[in-house]
């Protein structure tokens, strides 16, 4: 898993929380990488694994969460330094490492957004809970992810 | 009464950060102006104060998900004052060099082969469909994976430093919390002959575009500034601690070997209405001539030399270049880019065979002072941190000068000549030309104050008004 996002910028921390959750269990076969947004050297640690997780906030859309399978883009998605999308990411790691990688975004509903400060806001962290109870059980029971 | 056309670029693509760029056209499609705007978050210094002073370190990284480690570096820096720590430990001070030289590295990488390169291989007028990282694994995939495995070495230097990549810790008022062991020490020594090689090919990149290029080097965004960045004592280039000294255009000194806790002294910064960042100034040239340039350009201008070899011999040539005189090309920034990557990872090897590493006297501490100023050379330019903290160890002042903003005029007036160059008097706008304007920002590798990352923002949106704010043509795409 992957989470990312900045902890000092409220919701925004909603990836980062939940990366934090899990590493704390320390489950066998899972790596843990946290980091304010996605990189192209991700790509490298991606193309190691049979499986990734992209644990973000999202800023509109379902709640408590999200969770879809990332296609194998059949274009070429944006690049744009900031904001590294986690189908670039899979992008890179395919076309430069020959990944054979399973890609799935987890995001997970966040609300505030503006400003700085520290901590989830109320509702998210409720999402964020939810959001952590489904990874879980998705590696606790032992079940493939497809 | 001539009518004005505006063109925005919004925000910059392959940058750090949001900017956004307005280009004013009359009538004839003449550039009346041009100015690049940063929405950037105001009120950082006030989320700092009143907390205890021993946070700031970690707090500050959360201010920018690029530069963390300068932050958490340049607020050490400035604690040291706070704790009496008036001289490190050997091991301390190496230590957060070697955490230092992993964030340069990594960051000039970043910038030079997935921002950059695209630009400088292709040419700014290419397709912008492979005009990227994407074209550059397609036509160039060793390259593109150089980029990737030295940027990692460099955050893995950082995660071996600093404890973690993120929110790390190893950098403490009057020290480090952590030295670096014999095995951890030893995985970065296996790669480090590799990661030279690396750095002399991308050097040679740089260098051969440069030449290759002369005459379109020579007339893009160049402009006379002064330069500005820190200098060890001897005029050697250090990129983490020394004296500031600021050259004129000519070369001429302003000020040497100022000592950067009297950095006020000698700076000012102006508020302009129209953007939210500050633009410095240099006090005794005033807020109209006394701007100037600071990063990889500015440090080649100012210091004298590189005491790393390989490096060395490269400012020797960046130097001849201009006959020793101040090199004003905005383009040069990536060749001077490359040249501190190289001094950097020359840097690296060195402490990695020295014993110093795994000493254990890693802090110090003495009489307790209400405030602390720290200034670093970080990847962009020269950064300053200035607190001032209560009895109760609460900050009550917190003022930071981030290196992009010392080149806000600077990046200004490369955007105005660019699109002045490019754009004026043609009958129609292509990509090409947009793309000229942003090539002349990029040059700077500005970090813009990363916003809010989340899934679903928009990157680059391209709107042109008429002279009656009409929207008259729009172009955008998602991510």
């Amino acid at each position: 898993m992957i989470g990312y996002g900045n902890p000092g910028r409220i919701d925004d921390g909603l990836g980062p929380a939940l990366s934090a959750l899990l590493d704390a269990r320390a489950l066998k076969g899972v790596s843990v990488e946290t980091d304010y947004q996605l990189v192209v050297d991700h790509a490298h640690e991606i193309a190691r694994h049979d499986y990734v997780i992209f644990a973000d906030a999202a800023i509109s859309g379902q709640a408590p969460f999200s969770f879809t399978e990332i296609p194998i883009a059949a274009t070429q998605p944006t690049f744009n330094s900031h904001s590294l999308s986690p189908e670039a990411a899979m992008f890179f790691a395919r076309t430069m490492f020959g990944a054979k990688t399973k890609g799935y975004i987890l995001g997970i509903r966040g609300y505030e957004y503006e400003g700085f400060g520290e901590g989830i806001s109320e509702r998210a962290k409720e999402n964020l809970d939810a959001a952590f109870l489904f990874i879980l059980e998705l590696l606790g029971q032992g079940k493939r992810i497809s | 009464m001539t009518k004005t056309r505006v063109i925005e670029i919004e925000p910059i693509t392959r940058v750090e950060g949001h900017g956004k760029v307005t280009i004013h056209l009359d009538d004839h499609n003449n550039v009346r102006e041009a100015r690049l705007h940063v929405v950037e978050f105001r009120g950082f210094e006030r989320f700092i104060c009143g907390r205890p002073y021993w946070e700031v370190p970690v707090i500050v990284q959360r201010l920018c998900g690029i530069c963390p480690v300068s932050h958490h570096l340049t607020a050490s820096k400035a604690m040291d004052m706070i704790v009496g720590a008036k001289k490190l430990t050997p091991t301390a001070e190496k230590i957060r060099r070697l955490m230092h030289y992993g964030q340069i590295m990594q960051s000039h990488v970043l910038h030079f082969f997935h921002l950059s390169s695209p630009d400088l291989l292709f040419g700014f007028d290419s397709d912008p469909e492979s005009r990227n990282v994407f074209g550059v694994i397609e036509k160039m995939p060793e390259l593109a994976v150089q980029g990737v495995m030295m940027r990692k070495f460099g955050q893995e230097i950082i995660k071996a430093t600093a404890g973690k990549k993120i929110h790390g810790t190893g950098a403490v008022p009057g020290g480090v919390n952590k030295n670096l062991s014999i095995a951890e020490r030893d995985v970065f020594l296996r790669d480090i002959g590799q990661m030279k090689t690396w750095a002399l090919g991308a050097l040679d990149i740089a260098k051969k575009y440069t030449f290759d290029n002369l005459a379109a080097v020579q007339a893009f965004a160049v402009f006379n500034s002064s330069h500005l960045s820190l200098v060890r004592e001897d005029g050697a280039l250090d990129l983490y601690h020394g004296n500031l000294r600021a050259l004129d255009a000519g070369g001429n000194l302003i000020f040497d070997q100022v000592d950067y806790r009297r950095f006020n002294e000698y700076l000012m910064e102006e508020v302009k209405p129209w953007s939210y960042m500050k633009f410095p100034f240099i006090k005794s040239r005033g807020h109209i001539d006394g701007w100037y340039r600071v990063g990889p350009l500015a440090r080649m201008n100012t210091c004298g030399f590189i005491d790393t070899p390989e490096a060395g011999k490269a400012l020797v040539e960046f130097k001849n270049l201009t006959r020793g005189a101040p090199n004003h090309m905005s383009l040069a920034y990536h060749w001077a880019r490359m040249i501190e990557t190289l001094h950097c990872v020359e840097n690296i090897e060195t402490l990695l065979n020295d014993p110093d590493l795994q000493g254990t006297d890693l802090m110090v501490k003495g009489e307790r002072a209400g405030e602390g100023i720290g200034v670093i050379e970080a990847p962009r330019g020269t950064l300053f941190h200035h607190y001032k903290v209560d009895a109760n160890d609460q900050v009550t002042f917190c003022n930071l000068i981030v290196s992009t903003t010392n080149n806000n005029e600077a990046m200004n007036r490369a955007v105005k000549q660019v699109a002045q160059d490019h754009i004026s008097g043609k009958p129609k706008i292509t990509e090409g030309m947009l793309n000229h304007v942003e090539v002349a920002v990029r040059a700077y590798d500005p970090c813009l104050s990363c916003a809010t990352h989340a899934i679903g923002k928009m990157p680059l949106a391209i709107e042109m008004y008429d002279a009656d704010g009409n929207l008259v043509d729009r172009n955008s795409q998602y991510i």
